[in-house]
């Protein structure tokens, strides 16, 4: 009786550690994505494939299938879901088509043991990781950089996203909370550029002839290249623009840095994320302790990395950042 | 002669699912299982609910275009109302059963088109369900939530509502007597008229029994995915319309099989993780559930044929 109560206490203590130190080389993952029909998600994707591939031929995980629903419907990713919980694997990464219409699909993987991580589209039901993005963090790292290129202060610009969409709401709360706190930083107007060059470029030729000197443009990304436009056809003195990494700013920037030494930076959010949230499930899966709410980093371009991010970022598209198991770890130490 | 029509009828259907589990089973012995078939197959009841509701109102030869904002405006009433104020929930689900009643009585009335109707009517309940639940949310009602999870002896909670589902269906549409009249109504308008029977009332009927079946369609949903969200069943207006054509069921009014709608439900849904079990990439979903959907309806139209030949030997 006592050898087997201590058979069971030492299995006990075995699987305690194996927990802690779990090889992943068996697990399998899954990525349950509810679109694909623009470039970020195609990105996305991609980055997922070129990851993941290596992380299966390097022998960290076994399996790291994608699948998308036919359509960006909600029922369709929980049927989805459901399969997945079938198909035997050990995590779900998910990008969910609504943040609590899979609660019920998603408490189903919980239940049968495997661990979920949603991400970009995340999902609010408690026992699913959440991989989310930090908008008003990234709208107030504007004016922390502004603050370091500009001691002075001076006249700001703003250039909104899509109006009512939360997303712009976002960045413009922390673009103006940081002015709030750096008073030598005036915000002296603000257009709606629709994330759209041509779009912004319009909405601020429209507002220039009724502004003062204006020494940065702050911006939430697509919408860098087409204020630049306007201000060169305004006939004014081009003032720091911060960049929103897509690939026609990018190389509006690289022609000014070459022609006078122009200095800004860029920020916005990779859609290599999907690779975060896969390292963020291994890593659970790893046994390691990881709180529920993590934060993307966004993808920041400065100037000396802005030759190397531009000649990655394909024509037309976005600059992109694939993640590696060491970000991952990285992301969930310095949230705990 | 009639029965063994009937029985044909069923056939395809039944055969259908069949290979489908079986391919299932194969790809994924672990489906074979309590927990497996639940999973399986719990996505399914809201959609057999919904499939016999489309198959009501095509019993009286017209076609429900809403019914996909129809649930999901239902979906939004039980994830808020239902939940935080029972009795109100309660009006509100009883009021738009009646709106579906009145529905059947001014399709009649002004001789519309039941699809124009029908598709002005999803603007409506499209409006209503964004109205209700601007951003998605809300929180399923605890009864819901434990009728869809309850987890009784034998077979899952998901196998019983399918066939609960289909004896029920049956026994209204193929052995009441307002069933007869309903398929008499689809089949035959002038008919029933002359037989000095009320058309209204049985349109009207036959609208809030679909009405009825759609709401049930929209609770149990909201129980299974435990919130809701104004786009939450868009896909169930397709859905349910092929679920009543694979399982037997026609264009023409007054040829329906509630077996067969609850099985073409079933098989819809298996046909979507027989697919994504079998890896095929999401690009050639869609086409590969399409022609699934062809080669049933082909095989229905050779037993058909093999049908009509045989009668007239």
């Amino acid at each position: 009786m006592t050898t087997r109560k201590l058979l069971l206490a030492t299995a006990a203590l075995a699987s305690v550690a194996c927990a802690a130190h779990a090889d992943t080389s068996g697990k399998k993952i899954a990525l349950s994505n509810n679109y694909a029909g623009n470039s970020w998600r195609q990105a996305m994707l991609q980055s997922w494939d070129k990851v993941t591939k290596q992380a299966v031929a390097d022998g960290v995980v076994a399996a790291a299938d994608a699948f998308t629903t036919a359509e960006n419907q909600a029922t369709e990713q929980a049927a989805q879901i459901q399969n997945m919980i079938l198909q035997g694997y050990d995590a779900i990464v998910v990008n969910a088509a609504s943040p609590t219409a899979l609660n019920g699909a998603i408490k189903e993987a919980c239940d049968a043991g495997i661990v979920v991580v949603s991400f970009d589209g995340i999902v609010d039901e408690p026992c699913a990781w959440r991989v989310a993005v930090d908008f008003k963090g990234m709208g107030k790292s504007e004016i922390e950089y502004l603050k370091g290129a500009l001691p002075d202060g001076g006249n700001l610009l703003e250039i909104r996203g899509l109006a009512g969409v939360f997303v712009d709401d976002a960045i413009s709360a922390g673009i103006n909370e940081g002015v709030a706190e750096n008073p030598q930083f005036k915000n002296v107007g603000a257009v709606h550029g629709d994330w759209a060059q041509d779009v912004a470029q319009k909405a601020v030729a429209g507002i220039l002839p009724s502004l003062p000197e204006i020494a940065a443009v702050v911006t939430q990304g697509g919408d860098g290249y087409g204020a630049a436009q306007a201000f060169a056809a305004a006939g004014r003195p081009t003032p720091i623009i911060i960049m929103g990494n897509r690939q026609d700013e990018l190389k509006w920037w690289k022609e000014q840095k070459d022609a006078n030494g122009y200095k800004t930076m860029s920020v916005s959010i990779a859609p290599g994320v999907s690779t975060l949230a896969f390292w963020v499930a291994q890593q659970i899966l790893d046994g390691k302790e990881v709180p529920k709410d993590l934060t993307v980093p966004f993808l920041r371009i400065d100037q000396d990395t802005l030759e190397a991010n531009l000649a990655n970022t394909p024509e037309g598209g976005v600059a992109n950042v694939e993640y590696s198991q060491e970000d991952a770890i990285k992301v969930i130490e310095g949230t705990k | 002669m009639r029965r063994s029509s009937d029985t044909m009828r069923l056939l395809v259907p039944v055969l259908s699912l069949a290979a489908l589990l079986a391919g299932v089973f194969y790809l994924q012995p672990r489906a074979m299982s309590y927990t497996g078939l639940n999973l399986l197959f719990n996505l399914a009841v809201p959609i057999a609910l919904a499939t016999v509701a489309q198959m009501l109102i095509m019993a009286v030869n017209d076609l429900d275009l809403s019914m996909g904002t129809f649930v999901s405006f239902v979906a939004c009433v039980t994830a808020t109302f239902l939940n935080d104020t029972p009795l109100l929930g309660i009006a509100i689900l009883a009021a738009s059963i009646a709106v579906y009643a009145i529905l059947g009585v001014v399709i009649y009335l002004r001789n519309l088109p039941a699809i124009v109707v029908t598709l002005g009517m999803s603007f409506v309940w499209g409006g209503l369900a964004v109205l209700i639940l601007p951003s998605p949310g809300g929180e399923a009602p605890a009864w819901a939530r434990a009728i869809m999870t309850v987890k009784p002896p034998f077979a899952p909670v998901a196998i019983f509502a399918s066939v609960l589902i289909a004896v029920v269906a049956h026994m209204i549409v193929m052995r009441s007597s307002l069933g007869v009249l309903i398929r008499a109504l689809g089949g035959n308008a002038k008919t029933v008229e002359r037989s000095g029977t009320s058309i209204l009332k049985i349109r009207a009927l036959a609208y809030g029994l679909a009405g009825l079946f759609a709401v049930l369609a929209g609770v149990a949903l909201v129980g299974l995915a435990t919130s809701a969200d104004a786009n939450i069943a868009l896909r169930y207006t397709l859905l349910s319309i092929a679920g009543v054509i694979l399982g037997g069921g026609e264009f023409i009014g007054g040829r329906v099989s509630p077996i067969g709608a609850v099985i073409g439900a079933l098989t819809l849904t298996l046909a979507g993780s027989f697919l994504s079990f079998l890896h095929i990439s999401p690009d050639w979903q869609i086409g590969a559930q399409g022609a699934i959907l062809i080669v049933v309806l082909a095989l229905r139209l050779l037993l058909n044929r093999l049908e009509s030949r045989g009668a007239t030997r």
